[in-house]
């Protein structure tokens, strides 16, 4: 694995501190958190419910801004929230229902003004046909499985070409079959177009499938545990990917025991 | 303790074909007489046919022209109102009144919602000025309306804005409210702002609720219409439906008076049943919004 960290980051969160109002309270999602994305990582954000994984992705998306601390994109601070990170949510109707899938793929494109007519069509077309779904291009979504729905998603997410993709946890409400299928054909995606993706989620076994480098968020707030390198692409190795699982595992459930007692 | 250690028997494995079909049915096509009955609009027609018979029946068998006029006069009637009575000019009249009321009710309800999602003091005025006027009912303002406005186009207008505003203002910003987070932060994410995410992202987001807010506003619009123009003709000689209706009365001439209210009854199906329907089946079903 080359670690070419000396070349400046795609993405620089330095010393991020998120805090969120509720009727009642001021919660503090995550507190002075650091990480660097390079282009093409798969960089995975990881850690158990509560950890500010999902609010530090809606920072970098530009819905929040921090209270300490910066965020950078090539170098600019993140100040709202914009087509050059496109957003993969975890909810099916993120798709816009009135438009067809080809429509849901081409808006981004013409409402941003990135490209109109024939062009945008075209490029719509070759991310739903990268997606295997050019059969259902004049669909509506509410004819589409789950899955489908995500595959859009993803599509109109990447057919924005955008500096980086953020997924918030886009397999998890999929069923476990499904779930497999979806994370293989994202990483074949990847090999055809090394797009950089920020991915969120709570699985140890995406984190180690889908992530090159994962970064461990301890809860209460969400605090930089590790951040670590996972598998290389390739890698089929189950014993490799067992110890790692082991690794994170230990770490996380380090982390139980300490608080559960505070909890009772 | 016994029943702790029991274990289920162990029994072997169980591997099949599936046969080809042994099923009696696997798809068979329904009788004619069962599909035509499936068929909703069929089944109403026959319930119409059912009532005009027995209409028929009663006028004939209370035989009294002033009272109760028969199915066949009625629809006699209502063909000579269509064909020289001037039926249509006066149905065109109340429709064209109908149509600048529900246009400027539609015009302010659309800027005070606008107001009410930009504003929390505008969020405010609607639901303050929607609790108040909302159970209002329009024909209670006809008095005021002629004292201010005169005996003529404009009270109508001013009590049809009325019964519009407020329903459609009330649906189309409980509309807005329940668009789903994920949807909001995906127009945001495109870098949609101001009137291009109202109407790009809100607007269709919401339609099922403003369309909901439309067929009430219009239906509202029209029962009030008819009822004001019962009492004033928009100007002397060519009155809308309701001055119709009124004038036959003092004529005596029933089955025009029943002519009338059928027409009040057709224009109002034919704009519930096919224009909203057809907007509905092109929009919210075809995006399954609505099933």
């Amino acid at each position: 694995m080359n670690d070419a960290t000396q070349a400046a980051p795609l993405l620089d969160v330095s010393g991020v501190t998120l805090q969120y109002k509720t009727r009642e309270h001021l919660i503090t999602a995550t507190y002075r958190v650091d990480f660097q994305v390079h282009p093409s990582d798969r960089f995975i954000l990881l850690g158990p419910s509560g950890c500010g994984k999902s609010t530090l992705l809606k920072a970098v998306g530009g819905y929040l801004q921090p209270v300490e601390g910066e965020i950078r994109l090539k170098g600019k601070p993140i100040d709202r929230p914009g087509p050059d990170r496109m957003m993969v949510f975890q909810e099916f109707d993120q798709l816009l229902p009135w438009k067809t899938v080809r429509e849901n793929v081409m808006f981004p494109l013409v409402a941003s003004g990135k490209l109109n007519g024939a062009a945008a069509r075209d490029k719509a077309m070759h991310y739903i046909e990268k997606v295997n779904l050019a059969k259902f291009a004049d669909s509506f979504p509410h004819m589409l499985s789950g899955g489908m729905k995500q595959r859009v998603a993803i599509a109109r997410g990447m057919a924005m070409e955008p500096d980086i993709l953020l997924m918030d946890e886009p397999f998890a409400a999929l069923d476990a079959l499904t779930r497999r299928k979806m994370q293989d054909e994202l990483m074949q995606l990847w090999d055809e177009t090394r797009f950089t993706v920020l991915f969120v989620t709570h699985s140890i076994p995406e984190a180690i499938a889908i992530g090159n480098r994962i970064l461990l968020l301890s809860p209460h707030p969400g605090q930089v545990k590790a951040e670590l390198n996972s598998l290389a692409r390739g890698d089929a190795d189950p014993l490799r990917a067992q110890e790692l699982e082991r690794r994170i595992n230990a770490m996380l459930f380090a982390d139980r025991v300490e608080e559960e007692p505070v909890h009772e | 303790m016994n029943d702790i250690a029991r274990t289920p028997p162990l029994r072997p494995e169980v591997h099949r074909e599936p046969e080809s079909s042994t099923a009696s049915v696997v798809e068979k096509p329904l009788s004619a007489w069962e599909r035509v009955y499936n068929i909703g609009f069929v089944r109403k027609l026959a319930l119409l046919a059912v009532l005009a018979v027995a209409w028929e029946l009663y006028a004939r068998a209370v035989d009294n022209s002033l009272i109760f006029p028969t199915f066949g006069a009625t629809m006699q009637a209502l063909y000579d109102g269509f064909a020289h009575g001037g039926l249509l000019a006066r149905a065109w009249t109340s429709i064209r009144v109908l149509l600048v009321g529900y246009a400027a009710g539609l015009a302010l309800a659309a800027v005070l919602t606008v107001l009410a999602i930009t504003t929390r003091i505008g969020t405010d005025l609607l639901e303050t000025l929607t609790a108040m006027f909302n159970p209002l009912p329009a024909i209670a303002l006809l008095p005021l309306a002629l004292i201010w406005f005169g005996l003529g186009e404009s009270s109508l207008v001013f009590v049809l804005v009325h019964s519009v505003l407020w329903a459609v203002a009330l649906n189309t910003h409980s509309g807005f409210l329940s668009v789903s987070m994920t949807l909001r932060m995906v127009g945001r994410n495109y870098g949609l702002g101001g009137l291009g995410y109202v109407t790009r992202i809100l607007i269709p987001a919401a339609f099922p609720s403003i369309l909901t807010g439309l067929k009430i506003g219009w239906a509202f619009a029209w029962r009030t219409l008819i009822a004001a123009e019962l009492v004033f003709g928009v100007s002397s000689g060519s009155g809308g439906l309701g001055w119709f209706i009124y004038e036959n009365k003092n004529l005596l001439e029933i089955q025009n008076v029943f002519a009338g209210l059928f027409t009040v009854i057709l224009i109002g199906l034919l704009v519930e049943n096919v224009i909203f329907r057809t907007v509905e089946t092109r929009t919210i079903r075809k995006w399954g919004m609505q099933h």
